[in-house]
């Protein structure tokens, strides 16, 4: 939570609604990059950011960011927390309670 | 040096350390050693995993601090936090690292055994996204962290209320870094000779509020990147202020950290948040104006205003010394219960929850460097 990760900047949703697509160690999420557009040179695709739970908060070089994925790679677990909360997409429906499951549930009674 | 070879450029760490070491012994040539506190929890997570304090000379002692934002949320607020997510129609989110802190009774993971609807989020804003889809449930945010998640809860609520999502709320706990630091310094138990200021945190706020150690308590703060080459530079360069009889704010981490910090973050917490008059630290008691609390403007989207959070307080475990590692006067393993009753599996203490804690840190990796304690 309190260490940021470094990501790559590979696609913009949109300028406008702060959206944007990073890439981590190959895996994709979205995030806000609201607090990084006012950075001199503005923010682009291409560019390495520091990413703190689901925002970019800082624009740091290529060599930086490789620099300290390696590092945090060897922290170990704390990296694979990071990593797997990272890729997970949020519960928006509370698993075995939701509407989808119930409906399986007729479907499976004869 | 074992551990040097692990490092990214172990010709620079060793150099490093011979500077240290030459220094201090210059410094301090009675032995007593200089005392230099790591305020950050990643840098205290680094120290440990990368052997460093076994790199030092026994001039130098490294003192750990108390920047980790979930070891310094004292147990009541925990028991606020699972009282709320106990409501029948609530929907509690949390990071992960806040789920197996304990309260009073019990922590977030045993609330959602029984029952509770608590569900893990990566963002504040997979929060808000799971308002969105259930609009007839009431979806709370626990927000936690210094000035570098902080931001992001503030841009998550303005999404609310561009968005019109009026069944999101947030229960805010997030704390400054200046308020604690000055406390630390102002704490008698405690001689420090200098400080290695947080790196993440100070992408946001910038050093500049860090002028204060050494204009007011005379002490250098050198700002620092979180490899263990970073540490060791930064402590290179506190003792090269202390030999040159200079005391100031400096960065090491250049790479990340400038002088004023992310200006657009620092503008959206002031919109959104406004300081609390007082809040409890674990550890540290009560410290005034040291916690960020939602502004008149967004009392509506105030967990602590919309649900009567029952406010408890609870006094830490008698057996818990966290307070005291937290404040650096003891080190975790001369805690009476670290490694017995208190180890990651079953915490007492938060600063054996959280990764970032000492006592954590220490125990997954410290025991096996640590050397026997220096004699006297």
């Amino acid at each position: 939570m309190c260490l940021g990760i470094p990501g790559q900047l590979v696609e913009i949703i949109s300028l406008e609604e702060h959206r944007a697509i990073v890439e981590v160690d190959g895996v994709r999420r979205e995030v806000n990059i609201g607090l990084v557009m006012g950075d001199p040179g503005g923010i682009a695709v291409g560019d390495w950011v520091l990413i703190h739970v689901g925002f970019a908060m800082t624009k740091i070089d290529e060599e930086e960011a490789a620099n300290s994925l390696a590092f945090i790679k060897l922290l170990g677990s704390v990296y694979d927390d990071e990593i797997e909360q990272f890729a997970a997409e949020p519960e928006l429906t509370l698993a075995g309670d939701d509407a989808a499951t119930a409906a399986d549930d007729k479907m499976v009674r004869p | 040096m074992r551990f040097v070879d692990e490092y990214r450029d172990p010709a620079a760490a060793r150099l490093a350390v011979a500077e240290i070491e030459t220094l201090a012994s210059r410094l301090v040539p009675s032995g007593e050693p200089l005392k230099f506190m790591e305020v950050c929890g990643g840098h205290t997570h680094t120290i440990y995993k990368h052997g460093i304090e076994n790199l030092l000379p026994s001039t130098v002692e490294l003192v750990h601090g108390p920047g980790c934002p979930v070891c310094v949320i004292p147990m009541g607020r925990v028991d606020d936090a699972i009282a709320v997510a106990k409501r029948p129609n609530v929907i509690f989110t949390s990071f992960g690292d806040m789920m197996r802190v304990p309260g009073g009774s019990g922590n977030l993971l045993e609330a959602k055994a029984q029952g509770a609807d608590v569900r893990m989020v990566y963002s504040p804003l997979d929060a808000l996204r799971i308002a969105e889809a259930n609009p007839d449930r009431e979806v709370v945010f626990f927000a936690v962290g210094f000035e570098t998640t902080a931001p992001s809860t503030a841009v998550t609520l303005l999404k609310a209320r561009e968005r019109g999502v009026t069944n999101f709320s947030v229960f805010c706990n997030h704390v400054t870094i200046v308020p604690p630091l000055k406390a630390i310094l102002e704490s008698p138990d405690l001689r420090l000779d200098g400080f290695i200021g947080p790196g993440h945190v100070s992408t946001v706020i910038g050093n500049r509020p860090y002028r204060f150690v050494p204009g007011t308590y005379g002490k250098p703060l050198v700002t620092a990147g979180f490899e263990p080459l970073d540490i060791l530079q930064a402590l290179v360069m506190l003792l090269r202020q202390l030999t040159e009889g200079r005391c100031e704010v400096e960065n090491q981490y250049t790479r990340a950290v400038t002088d004023g910090g992310n200006r657009k973050a620092l503008e959206i917490l002031s919109q959104v948040f406004e300081l609390r008059p007082h809040f409890e630290w674990r550890g540290l008691g009560f410290i005034s104006q040291s916690a960020l609390k939602l502004s008149p403007e967004f009392a509506d989207l105030d967990a602590e205003l919309r649900f009567a959070v029952p406010g408890v307080r609870v006094a830490d475990p008698k057996a818990c010394q966290c307070g005291e590692v937290l404040k650096g006067v003891i080190k975790p393993w001369e805690c009476k219960v670290f490694g017995t009753a208190c180890t990651p599996e079953t915490p007492i203490g938060t600063c054996m929850v959280s990764s970032e804690g000492a006592c954590a840190a220490y125990y997954n990796y410290g025991r096996l460097t640590k050397i026997p304690v220096k004699s006297a």
